[in-house]
């Protein structure tokens, strides 16, 4: 009954692993005036981005900026009031995480996305066991399990079987990470990822982010940490007021200009201001 | 605080590095002592108990006294395997011993003269009973959102004054008691010496083959597993309790006639045990509890139907409550209106004695059989040394209160789950 490991391809996926951004065809994800209201409360207004893979596209804002709805609507915690989502240029609807999941798109969010009663493997697998004649295949979640974090060069946990509630800041959000990647996902969207992390564990995450965007991921961050953000985005988009402001290569702008972006929403330093529909 | 972080640029490691580093067989002794198995302080606190009755009375390790220990330790052991479910999910249930009791109070009616209906209709009715019972909470909890505490609390008292309704529509003053043979046969009737030998021999030899085979594969395919030796030692230990087993339940418990072999209750109890330690360990739908313990929300992040499996909680408690009533209602050859009001309470303490959480995502089924042993111990040994109940009751306060403290000073830093 016993059966020899199957060869584990890489077990992230992704077009053709190249870091190079396809310059034709559709981006992978483009969003189209989407807004999201609650009640009365619009909390997001209009906002038109572009998404292209083997690129980190970071989204800035201040707090209440509405950098949470927009993702939470990729995701599928809720569904927006109006606007189009094109995935690969196809229109989709995204209603729940499943539907994101099933996309692609795979999510981490801040702290809410792993059992600290459960071991990395549980973790990584959660939701979405490999199972043999119905019962879970523990041997061959583990080892898939470690071939993802050492293809994500994680190397700082112990042991796969250790609880997730015993892992470092920076372990716990590369578990997240990996646990993200593991599926087919074509999009990794990361909430605040390097938020109450150290120096050095930072520098892992930040590290962490090279390396599924050197797999031909798209990845979007959210982030208050500017330094964090120009030292991994390829693209940043300002959100200001439900609103996205502008948007860019990195090339564009310096900590000046973003800061000034983020807190008035304008700024003079920067050319061809996103037109807004406010 | 950041010393487990190697801070040198993060090279390929080979695939070997990743999981793989050794524990030593001292770090497994110690994983053993704290792990979430780490059932060894309670197994030592019981070792003590035993040593203690046995020195002051010389009954205690007879075989007719042990296999009464093992049958009154069932109760304790169906009804904490029962509030396990809930507690897993950080849920509770303070009805158990009188759902038990209804339970058996519906077999027992429905098997008396007066309605005559077959065995095998009336004590699955019996359970089913019980299973509506923990479905009707479960409505509350989970699509109202009401906290289980409350609910199962007024379920307690609701459930009660059913008890006392219709067994005082029986008319038989106050108790109604079991006609039904194979009712009664749960707890009185048992296997002969051969089947005793043949059930015990073979449920060893299933578990430890699947323990070896389960380590041998891990150890195969490079994967962390236990040192042999420690495998030795476990099915070692577990041939001794199958042997101990085979002996005090192949001994003669009677002074005038011959009365032996297993009670039928016992391998009850370890099908149960065996199944709910199956669907926790081996199944989505036991992840998903876990999950749903430990942090709910991330397990409706990852696509798990969460209501679905606190539903299926719900019910395997029933259904646990509900066997645990038949053998409830077989050992006290019928139902009273007034059930032990403690009876909860212990069902409770033995799944935390044996080391489950309050909080939800932590516990094994395997924590209220030896949780319920040493609660039977304790009750056993007191009345044989006729001690007072009050004496009773604040020694397994003590033991309940103890074992929470090991449990939970010996926690602390334990990392590793196997």
């Amino acid at each position: 009954m016993d059966t020899t490991p199957e060869p584990f391809e890489s077990v992230i996926a992704g077009p053709q692993g190249s870091g190079v951004a396809p310059s034709d065809g559709p981006p992978l994800l483009s969003l189209r005036g989407i807004s999201k209201s609650f009640g009365a409360v619009q909390a997001m207004r209009h906002v038109d981005l572009d998404v292209p893979a083997g690129q980190v596209t970071a989204i800035i804002g201040d707090n209440g900026a509405g950098k949470s709805t927009l993702i939470k609507t990729i995701s599928g915690i809720w569904a927006q009031s109006s606007g189009h989502i094109l995935w690969k240029g196809q229109e989709v609807h995204i209603h729940t995480p499943r539907d994101a999941s099933d996309l692609g798109i795979a999510t981490v969010y801040q702290d809410l996305s792993l059992c600290d009663n459960l071991d990395i493997v549980q973790n990584m697998y959660l939701g979405r066991e490999t199972t043999k004649k119905g019962l879970l295949n523990e041997i061959e979640m583990e080892i898939a399990t470690r071939k993802t974090l050492s293809d994500l060069s994680v190397s700082t946990v112990k042991s796969v079987r250790q609880l997730v509630g015993s892992l470092s800041g920076g372990q716990r959000q590369a578990v997240a990470v990996a646990r993200a990647v593991m599926r087919e996902s074509e999009l990794v969207i990361l909430d605040e990822p390097t938020a109450a992390l150290g120096v050095s564990q930072t520098a892992q995450v930040l590290e962490l982010i090279h390396t599924l965007k050197s797999h031909g991921l798209a990845v979007i961050v959210i982030s208050h940490n500017l330094s964090d953000v120009f030292a991994v985005a390829d693209r940043i988009a300002v959100m200001y007021l439900g609103t996205l402001v502008h948007e860019g290569p990195i090339s564009q702008y310096d900590t000046a200009s973003a800061v000034e972006l983020i807190t008035t929403g304008r700024s003079s330093r920067v050319p061809n201001t996103v037109a807004t529909s406010v | 605080m950041s010393s487990d972080l190697t801070t040198e640029p993060l090279s390929e490691p080979s695939l070997s590095e990743v999981g793989l580093q050794g524990v030593s067989p001292f770090q497994q002794l110690k994983n053993l002592w704290k792990g979430d198995s780490g059932l060894i302080p309670i197994i030592i606190g019981l070792v003590v108990l035993v040593v203690y009755f046995q020195s002051r009375s010389s009954e205690f390790d007879s075989a007719q006294n042990l296999t009464n220990l093992a049958v009154q330790s069932s109760i304790f052991m169906l009804l904490g395997m029962a509030e396990i479910w809930l507690l897993l999910l950080g849920e509770i249930d303070l009805s158990v011993g009188v759902t038990c009791g209804l339970s058996g109070l519906v077999s027992t009616i429905l098997t008396d003269p007066q309605y005559h209906w077959s065995w095998f209709i009336a004590m699955p009715l019996g359970v089913l009973t019980a299973m509506g019972v923990s479905g009707f909470y479960a409505f509350f909890v989970i699509k109202l959102r009401l906290p289980s505490f409350i609910v199962t609390l007024a379920g307690f008292l609701a459930v009660q004054g059913l008890l006392i309704y219709f067994v005082d529509k029986q008319g038989t003053g106050g108790s109604v008691s079991v006609q039904e043979a194979v009712l009664y046969d749960l707890v009185g009737g048992q296997f002969t010496v051969l089947a005793t030998w043949l059930t015990i021999f073979i449920s060893v030899g299933l578990l430890a083959l699947m323990l070896i085979r389960g380590n041998e594969r891990r150890i195969k395919h490079g994967l962390v597993a236990q040192p042999r030796s420690i495998m030795l030692a476990k099915i070692i230990g577990l041939v001794l309790v199958g042997l101990a087993m085979v002996w005090v339940f192949n001994s003669n418990r009677s002074n005038f006639l011959v009365l032996e072999g297993m009670p039928f209750a016992i391998p009850i109890d370890l099908a149960i045990l065996a199944l709910g330690t199956f669907i926790l360990t081996k199944t989505r739908a036991g992840r998903y509890i876990y999950a749903i313990g430990g942090n709910a929300e991330a397990a409706r992040r990852s696509g798990i139907a969460v209501n679905r499996y606190r539903l299926l909680a719900f019910l395997m408690t029933g259904f646990t409550v509900g066997v645990a009533g038949q053998i409830y209602t077989s050992r006290l050859g019928g139902i009273s209106d007034s059930i032990d009001s403690t009876l909860t309470l212990y069902a409770v303490a033995a799944a935390v004695i044996g080391g489950t959480s309050l909080y939800g995502g932590r516990g094994k089924m395997i924590h209220a059989v030896i949780g319920g042993i040493v609660i039977a111990t304790i009750y056993n040994g007191m009345a044989l040394l006729s001690m007072a109940s009050a004496t009773q009751y604040i020694v397994t306060a003590g033991v309940l209160l103890a074992a929470v403290t090991i449990d939970q000073l010996a926690r602390r830093g334990s990392t590793v789950l196997r």
